[in-house]
């Protein structure tokens, strides 16, 4: 009863504070309007504190005691100003936030800069009761918090509500304020654990790449692209110049071996997160033995090719299925 | 929340341990020796627990040592309230907080105990070097409290900041000090060893009690004339009247205020004064004689001693009027007489026979006897001392015919006995004589060591009449002061001492900050706020006037601050600035510079758009761009791109 109560303020509360419908354009500056102060329990403590402080002055007539105590208030008051600055008018922008398989952790990165003179200190970004990031962002001068969170299921994972705070510098007041920044991460399928063997099928591809091994003629070398396969860098170049420029061998003709990931291939019993799990292990063996493999999927079809950006759209397509459309 | 439970680090250790000794050390002289020794261990053992990283010591031991050291408190004192006791507890829980340092909960407790202790300093003394003393505690306490929260900062670099948040607190402090309704204590009871310290004149007097309070110079009161300081010998401060002897000592009637208003006539000039009474402990208030007005709250005696209503506990101001003229009792009533007649049975026969002689001379005549017996006290050459020899048991034969040394007790004993003796009332008024001028802020400072005794008698027709045995054989004593009057080479306190100047000079200007300080901070309660805010200007200042203008300056501070503290250092680069008085022109001329454009391509764009100017546009742009996107921009592209910009008239 209580906590259902709580919950619905909780609810009410936040559709005030977050002014924007989520997700916000960036940059979120963190206007005065949005950010709110409440003391911490060590502020309540010191409020008791000082009210005990002047009971006693009053009682004894100590006038240096009521000095005391209204230097402390005054104290209290100016840490107030200074919790708030510390959090008043940062700018949040999103960062990036590389994709991960499901049952992974999404890295969502949040860009904190500051525009003023003076450093902030010790700011906490968190997201629900997750641990706090702590992070400080010098004067004139940008941070990145990495916001760790459970990436459960397949598709666009949007970053909850993200909450930035600071007790800085007394500890007394807590300043605080809400971002729902305009951040997503993709989730792929995670890779079956266990899944059949690649699907060499008997008339295309495995075939043509086994006679075809004599037109797989080298044709020279280039530069090497962080997205070749390594099986393809000149090692023997590469040891025989101390420095230089990793290589990579060009072959002619088509790769060397080609398979064909095909939905319709597997068989009709898996559900079809049994099956997207399956080809997206398929994809990770077949770029690791770096076969120059197909994907062919309801609604889509991914020519062979091979190379971490092939692999990137590849899980890509299989994370955001059934959307997708081309 | 986790970032209570963090755990308290080194460096917070030793900023606690750094508090803690800031709040604990000056108190050492008010808690037990005990006490001192184990907090001193307690601290010993911190330092080697954050030194030598060491685990804390268990629960279980820690709480012993709580229930100890209450039990040591409690035996000490048998009782936990009150002033040392509460102040001895706190130094416990703070030496044992030490040793618990877990989270950071626990440093904030620490913290928040030191303040205390603070307080705790105030309730013994509240003098300047205090004062200074206690903001290097709070000081060091705010950085620690910074430190719990951030810990990384040097030592220097939190206490610079802990300075800058206590002078910002500041103003706060200041308003609130001046303008929070005062309200007179005590809000309950006092716990009854509040006020051992003060020393003063009591309410008996025997050999040797006022010669002791000559060896204090501490302040009486201190007296502020509206006019010109009257004389020294007309300085005589009332106190006490004692007209009850039981052969030593004697003693005053009963404190019972009898009137709330004058009982007799003034005449004469009037002497206006203020008087700031420190505490004396007593209900005494004084005042120079004849009172001629009634301290608020106050009262006089039926035997004219004024007195207040509360026992003085703290430093008191009142304004006073003063008629040295006035003749008072002419009307006293017959028990009255008769008490100040009375004399203990037997003892002192040649005092006794002295007294029944001048009484045969001349009879009735109270005038002629006192007459003869101030002759008879100068032919005795009575020598003024600080050290007379001890008297047995008939003290006033063996001080007029014997040793004839004496102090003033002595000297007002025997005038008393005497006339007495001879049918004359008369009775000891204690109080104090003379004072200083400090001519830094010129009042009168009267000390302990001006305590007097002196003398009045009843004379028909004239009624109490003030003699002053001790200026019939020191006169010097009245018209100066005591170290003029006591022979050469006796001891006295350090201040009454009148042969080094430069002592002196610094001693002066010592007690008028002093008295400014005592007027001002110390001595500003509820009617020295009210008589300041009306000063000021504040009609009727009441509790509602007061917050109400407390609330509107504090807002003030609160809105200077605030614009000082959010203040925005984004300055912007003098290059951009150009550039958009130069974008504002064109946009004027209806060619808008979009932020997402290049300078160059916009420049074309431009160009084509205002011919005219072409030149001058790319002019301005290929400067722009050199001051943005060169590896290296000199400074003089830019004094150029300013003065194209403002030569720049599209």
């Amino acid at each position: 009863m209580l906590a259902t109560l709580r919950h619905r303020i909780n609810e009410a509360f936040m559709r005030w504070a977050v002014p924007v419908k989520p997700p916000e354009p960036s940059p979120i500056v963190l206007t005065q309007r949005r950010v709110y102060v409440l003391p911490t329990p060590a502020g309540l403590s010191y409020g008791t504190a000082l009210i005990v402080i002047l009971l006693g002055a009053m009682n004894y007539n100590l006038s240096l005691g009521h000095a005391l105590v209204f230097l402390l208030a005054g104290l209290g008051v100016v840490t107030i100003l200074h919790t708030f600055r510390n959090l008043a008018l940062l700018e949040i922008s999103p960062g990036r936030c590389d994709p991960v398989f499901a049952g992974g952790t999404a890295q969502f990165a949040l860009v904190l800069e500051n525009r003023r003179g003076d450093g902030r200190t010790s700011l906490r970004v968190y997201i629900g009761d997750g641990d706090p990031i702590e992070v400080d962002v010098g004067p004139q001068a940008s941070t990145i918090a990495l916001l760790p969170v459970p990436a459960v299921r397949r598709g666009w994972l949007r970053v909850p509500r993200i909450t930035i705070e600071t007790t800085w510098p007394l500890g007394l007041v807590r300043a605080w304020s809400y971002v729902v920044p305009d951040l997503n991460c993709l989730v792929y399928p995670a890779p079956a654990a266990k899944a059949p063997p690649l699907p060499w099928s008997g008339d295309s591809a495995r075939g043509t790449s086994r006679d075809g091994r004599g037109a797989d003629d080298f044709a020279g070398m280039r530069d090497h692209q962080p997205a070749d396969s390594p099986r393809h860098v000149a090692w023997k170049t590469v040891a025989r110049q101390h420095e230089g420029p990793l290589l990579t061998k060009l072959f002619s003709g088509a790769a060397a071996h080609q398979v064909w990931l095909d939905w319709d291939a597997l068989p009709e019993s898996g559900d079809a997160e049994g099956r997207l799990a399956i080809l997206a292990r398929w994809m990770l063996e077949a770029e690791a033995a770096g076969h120059s493999w197909g994907l062919s999927i309801p609604g889509l079809r991914l020519a062979p090719d091979n190379g971490a950006s092939h692999l990137a759209a590849g899980l890509r397509a299989l994370a955001l299925f059934p959307h997708v459309t081309r | 929340m986790s970032r209570v439970n963090r755990p308290v680090s080194t460096r917070q250790a030793w900023w606690l341990l750094a508090g803690a000794l800031a709040a604990a050390l000056p108190l050492v002289q008010q808690v037990p020796v005990w006490l001192a020794a184990a907090a001193a261990a307690a601290f010993a053992w911190r330092a080697a627990l954050t030194w030598r990283q060491w685990h804390l010591p268990p629960r279980w031991l820690l709480v012993l040592l709580v229930i100890a050291g209450t039990a040591g408190v409690v035996m000490q004192y048998r009782s936990i309230v009150g002033r040392t006791p509460g102040i001895a507890l706190l130094v416990v829980f703070l030496a044992l907080k030490l040793l618990e340092l877990r989270a950071a909960r626990d440093a904030i407790v620490t913290a928040l105990l030191c303040y205390f202790l603070v307080l705790g300093q105030f309730l013994f003394t509240q003098t300047i070097p205090t004062a200074l003393l206690s903001c290097l505690t709070v000081l060091i306490t705010t950085a620690t409290m910074l430190a719990a929260s951030d810990d990384r900062p040097a030592p220097l670099l939190q206490l610079r900041r802990a300075a800058l948040m206590l002078a910002q607190a500041m103003p706060f402090m200041l308003l609130l000090f001046i303008l929070f309704p005062r309200v007179q204590g005590p809000l309950w009871g006092l716990p009854q060893d509040r006020y051992t310290a003060t020393s003063g004149i009591s309410e008996t007097m025997s050999p040797g009690s006022i010669a002791q309070l000559s060896q204090s110079d501490a302040i009486a009161f201190r007296v502020q004339f509206a006019g010109q300081v009257p004389p020294q010998s007309q300085l005589y401060w009332r106190g006490p009247v004692m007209p009850a002897f039981d052969g030593r000592t004697w003693s005053i009637r009963q404190i019972l205020a009898a009137y709330s208003e004058l009982p007799y006539a003034v005449q004469g000039e009037p002497i206006d004064y203020d008087l700031t009474l420190e505490p004396n402990g007593k209900f005494w208030l004084f005042a120079l004689e004849m009172p001629g007005s009634l301290p608020p709250d106050g009262a006089l005696t039926s035997d004219y001693q004024p007195i207040s209503r509360q026992i003085v506990r703290n430093r008191l101001r009142y304004t006073q009027r003063a008629y040295p003229a006035s003749q008072a009792g002419i009307d006293e009533s017959r028990a009255m007489l008769r008490e100040s007649l009375a004399l203990p049975s037997g003892g002192n026969p040649r005092t006794r026979a002295l007294g029944a002689e001048w009484r045969n001379r001349h009879g009735d005549d109270g005038a002629a006897i006192l007459a003869t017996a101030q002759d008879f006290f100068n032919r005795q050459l009575l020598i003024y001392t600080l050290n007379p020899p001890l008297l047995g048991p008939d003290m006033v034969d063996e001080f007029l015919f014997e040793s004839k040394r004496g102090f003033c007790e002595h000297f007002a004993a025997a005038f008393v006995y005497a006339l007495r003796a001879a049918g004359v009332p008369a009775r000891v008024v204690a109080g104090y004589q003379g004072g200083e001028v400090n001519p830094v802020d010129g009042y009168l400072e009267v000390r302990q060591y001006d305590a007097h005794a002196w003398t009045e008698a009843w004379i028909a027709g004239r009624g109490w009449v003030r003699i002053d045995p001790t200026a019939i054989s020191a006169p010097s004593r009245i018209n100066s002061n005591l170290a003029a009057a006591v022979p050469a080479g006796e001891a006295l306190p350090f201040l009454a001492r009148t042969d080094l100047a430069w002592v002196r000079e610094l001693r002066y200007r010592l007690d008028a900050v002093t008295n400014g300080w005592n007027q001002w901070v110390l001595g500003y309660n509820p009617q020295k706020q009210r008589d300041f805010l009306s000063s000021l200007g504040f009609g009727e200042p009441d509790w509602r006037s007061m917050t109400a203008a407390l609330a509107v300056l504090c807002g003030f501070v609160l809105l200077g601050l605030t614009a000082w503290v959010l203040r925005n250092r984004r300055r912007t680069d003098p290059a951009f600035a150009a550039w958009r008085r130069f974008t504002g022109r064109l946009a004027a001329r209806g060619t808008v510079w979009r932020n997402w454009e290049g300078p160059l391509a916009f420049a074309e764009r431009a160009a084509a758009a205002s011919p005219a100017h072409a030149t001058a546009i790319r002019d301005i742009a290929a400067l722009y761009a050199r001051l943005r996107y060169a590896p290296a921009p000199r400074r003089e592209d830019l004094e150029r791109l300013r003065r194209q910009v403002a030569d720049f008239r599209p």
